[in-house]
């Protein structure tokens, strides 16, 4: 009786909660992005264009498009050890809608990308509620894709299975500082390599046998201090975020990001960024196998690595109040990885691996 | 009992987030709506850059940029 007590007590607390009125919330911003990105490093070079446009429809709707092309050219360290150069072009499309209602965002996405070799399609669907007149937002989200995998030239076809659930909640703290706290789960059940690699057993090749499933979670901190100006105007900002990964497969990963943007008279805004990432290798993963094991890897993406990004992004408003936008923005953001792996030889060397990798952007940004 | 003990504090807790003023008043909120104060500024460009880095690494998730499945073998 007193279980029962306590728990309609818990319901009647929580839709108190959720009842709560809030005047902060609103749809997302009306904007378009058009991009250009490049990358190249480790013998791969990736590029093409990309656009995003949002708009609203009304005061509770804001619907979404986007369009990303990566044109792949690539002769990787795996690809020139086991198997030919390619070129390929990978197309992907997406698209979502987000419902505001009082202080309840839901939103509906789709994205289809698509390869030669590789078709995939994901459903996805959120929930955002704002609690304390804004000050307090909780956030669920629940996504399922289907993979297909293939293989060139071949008659080869699989598949992947993947369900990802989300919650966060964000949280002003004070008028100058935001924390978010997110936790994600994907499950991931069906064919999870790639069927062009190979794992190494006493200097010979042979195929790579992976687990069928995988279970991986993540959780991220992240925090936002804006900083004043003598006057007392909003300056700059310092950006800090952490997260940990681990999984089925051993696999435990640690990430920080720092940033930190700046204001530069009224039309420039700068921002340095820093990322460092490292992981443990799965349980399934040797360089070099020395007796036949019921999982073998030798994907570097397995192994026990770091990376280190150094970057920077440049914007410049070029105009406002003109052709129907309220600001439109050019903008530019380069980066440099560097990856340093712990267990992974080049064999062509017998060397640990290791390379850079440069990463650019070039985008214009409307608002209107 | 674990499960009575349980949903009494977080129907304490509930309770007293209701009871809360919220402590960031409407006018003082001029900064937070600042894009210096943006989680994510740019989600394109914040997209793509998460793409680069997952198609390389281990772990996935929990970022700030959204994204879908992709083959990246």
């Amino acid at each position: 009786m007193q279980l029962s007590t306590t728990i309609r007590a818990l319901w009647l607390a929580l839709a108190g909660l959720f009842a709560a009125p809030a005047r902060g919330a609103v749809i997302p911003e009306d904007r378009s992005d058009l991009l250009y990105h490049y990358y190249n490093g480790g013998g791969t070079t990736a590029s093409g264009p990309a656009l995003l446009v949002r708009k609203g429809i009304g005061e509770q709707v804001s619907a979404y498009a986007s369009y990303f092309i990566d044109n792949v050219s690539s002769a990787s360290i795996d690809v020139v050890t086991t198997a030919s150069p390619y070129k390929e072009k990978r197309v992907e499309y997406g698209g979502g809608v987000d419902y505001l209602y009082r202080n309840t965002t839901v939103g509906l996405s789709l994205v289809r990308s698509n390869e030669p070799d590789y078709v995939s399609n994901t459903i996805g669907a959120t929930v955002a509620h704002e609690v304390l007149d804004g000050l307090t937002t909780f956030s669920l989200g629940y996504s399922v894709g289907r993979d297909e995998v293939g293989k060139a030239h071949t008659d080869f076809a699989d598949h992947v299975d993947r369900y990802q659930y989300k919650l966060g909640v964000s949280q002003v703290v004070t008028k100058s500082l935001l924390m978010n706290l997110n936790y994600e789960a994907i499950l991931e059940d069906g064919y999870l390599h790639s069927p062009y690699r190979a794992a190494r057993l006493l200097g010979l090749s042979v195929p790579e046998v992976y687990p069928r499933t995988r279970d991986g979670y993540a959780v991220a901190l992240g925090i936002v201090k804006g900083m004043g100006s003598n006057d007392g105007e909003l300056a700059s900002s310092a950006h800090l975020r952490y997260r940990y990964f681990w999984d089925t497969w051993n696999i435990r990963a640690h990430t920080v990001e720092l940033g930190y943007r700046a204001r530069f008279g009224e039309r420039w805004l700068v921002e340095p960024h820093y990322r460092h990432y490292r992981q443990s290798a799965a349980s399934f993963y040797a360089n070099d196998f020395t007796t036949q094991m019921l999982f073998m890897a030798r994907d570097r993406e397995l192994s026990d690595f770091s990376s280190n990004a150094l970057g920077a992004k440049a914007s410049y408003q070029l105009f406002s109040q003109r052709f129907n936008f309220s600001r439109v923005a050019l903008n530019f953001d380069y980066e440099t990885i560097r990856y340093t792996y712990n267990n992974f030889t080049d064999v062509r060397t017998g060397r640990l691996y290791a390379y850079n990798a440069n990463v650019f952007q070039l985008f214009l940004s409307g608002w209107f | 009992m674990k499960l009575r003990t349980l949903s009494a504090v977080v129907a304490v807790l509930c309770l007293g987030g209701c009871a809360v003023e919220p402590w960031v008043k409407p006018y003082e909120r001029g900064w937070l709506a600042d894009p210096l104060m943006s989680v994510s500024r740019d989600p394109l460009s914040d997209k793509y850059l998460q793409h680069v880095h997952d198609v390389r690494e281990g772990a996935r998730g929990a970022t700030v940029a959204e994204g879908g499945g992709c083959g990246c073998n």
